[in-house]
């Protein structure tokens, strides 16, 4: 083994989380290697001052007692939503069937839209996943977005926004041309740190819409229309993050100028030359 | 009541990883206060999905729960730390490695370690703390904080070699060097 090896391995050695093998090969290495059994040596040192108990914070002694009995009241409160006395439960049962009937109401109003929602949500994870497991995550590799904004010219018939949230954690991997819901759309990808983003966009009729949350085979979805374009960001980012992206890009200013261009799309139906 | 024996079932298996969690908070958040209502919130949540708990391993799983809600309290407190990057250039002035025995004598040093725990960006220093001192594996770290294994690994790396920089620097200031 050379020391270039060892010391990568080093960690894990210290940790015991090399399997047999690699094990007996290190324990070998830093038997013949001074300088690499002076790094062992060290990395135990630090282990020991690491995990002194005067480094471990305990909690305050009520700490305890008030967390029991706040989890107590918690689960008890829940319990008593079952345990209403019978007198009441003749009006409880009257009100839960008027409110019944007006959740069929809106269940029917809003089925149609609901069930576009979880066709497209599916369409995305599904497209999402499909990206990662090709060798085909960009068309367009790059973290410019002025370099990925007018590579969409003249493969979509609206301009999508490109959004630059490097200084925010969320750096731009590129973009590709995609196809949902019968038709073609624009696929931003972008990176927090391992995790990859697809950003899908198309415009649309819709009505603007507050930030919804989808979530399939573990991956996070949201989606929003604001200036009738339709956004999907989806993702194996936890589901706070992924917000937080969301967010970001739905308030940012461009879009406003970017709706301009998508809505007229939208109304002459006709390509644009792209504004950038 | 079936509602009644799951509650003194989360008691029993839940509760006694207080000091773990208590531990982990107190670490990411740098404060009791904060540290407490993290832990409380974190609590009421492990209460709330645990129906859904069915492994045999319930610290690392109230560790995911508290990791989870100390991020997303950092990013509604602490915008800017989530952001710093971990110092990593050579000071310069140590050049030999410190030998083992100078870096023991810090442990019975406890604030000057500590001070430089905290000088570690939060992903750092969670990886620290989970490895060093709840003695997770690598595995249990990686699903605590979302990761995968290597990068575990290597941020243990880049973590350890940081603070044996800091670290370095007290060799002379500590007792009677």
């Amino acid at each position: 083994m050379k020391c270039r090896e060892a010391r990568e391995l080093i960690h894990g050695f210290v940790d015991s989380e090399l399997g047999l093998v690699w094990n007996l090969e290190m324990e070998h290495h830093i038997h013949e290697c001074r300088g690499c059994s002076g790094a062992h040596e060290r990395l135990r040192a630090m282990h020991t001052v690491l995990s002194d108990n005067s480094l471990i914070f305990t909690p305050a002694a009520g700490l305890q007692d008030r967390l029991r009995a706040r989890l107590r009241s918690v689960s008890r409160a829940e319990d008593r939503v079952w345990t209403i006395s019978p007198s009441w439960r003749g009006i409880g049962i009257a009100a839960a069937l008027v409110l019944c009937i007006a959740a069929t109401w809106q269940v029917a109003i809003t089925t149609q839209h609901f069930s576009t929602t979880e066709t497209i949500g599916q369409e995305v994870v599904a497209s999402h996943v499909r990206s990662l497991m090709a060798t085909h995550l960009t068309d367009v590799p790059s973290s410019d977005q002025h370099t990925v904004k007018p590579w969409f010219n003249g493969k979509l018939d609206f301009s999508p926004l490109v959004a630059d949230l490097a200084d925010r954690g969320f750096v731009l991997d590129g973009g590709r041309l995609d196809y949902l819901g019968n038709r073609a759309v624009a696929a931003l990808v972008y990176r927090r740190r391992q995790h990859v983003i697809n950003l899908f966009i198309w415009p649309t009729s819709q009505p603007d819409s507050a930030i919804r949350t989808f979530d399939r085979q573990g991956y996070h979805a949201f989606d929003w229309t604001k200036d009738h374009v339709t956004y999907w960001a989806v993702s194996d980012l936890n589901p706070e993050e992924l917000r937080q992206f969301a967010e970001m890009l739905r308030s940012t200013e461009q879009l406003a100028a970017c709706a301009a261009i998508a809505s007229d799309v939208n109304d002459r139906r006709t390509s644009i030359s792209v504004y950038d | 009541v079936p509602e009644k024996a799951e509650f003194a079932r989360f008691e029993q298996v839940v509760l006694p990883h207080l000091g773990a969690a208590y531990n982990l908070a107190r670490w990411i958040t740098g404060n009791d206060h904060d540290a407490e209502d993290v832990v409380q919130e974190s609590y009421l949540r492990a209460l709330k999905f645990f129906d859904g708990f069915r492994g045999s391993n319930s610290r690392p799983w109230l560790l995911t729960i508290v990791r989870n809600t100390c991020f997303t309290w950092l990013r509604q407190n602490r915008f800017s730390e989530l952001n710093t990057e971990l110092d990593e250039e050579q000071h310069g002035k140590e050049k030999e490695p410190a030998n083992p025995e100078s870096i023991l004598v810090l442990a019975a040093q406890s604030e000057i370690v500590r001070k430089a725990i905290e000088e570690l960006p939060p992903e750092f220093r969670e990886v620290v703390i989970l490895r060093e001192m709840e003695g997770m594996s690598y595995k249990e770290i990686a699903d605590i904080a979302s990761i995968p294994v290597g990068t575990v690994m290597s941020r243990l790396a880049r973590a350890r070699s940081r603070l044996q920089q800091l670290l370095s620097g007290h060799r002379t200031s500590g007792v009677g060097a």
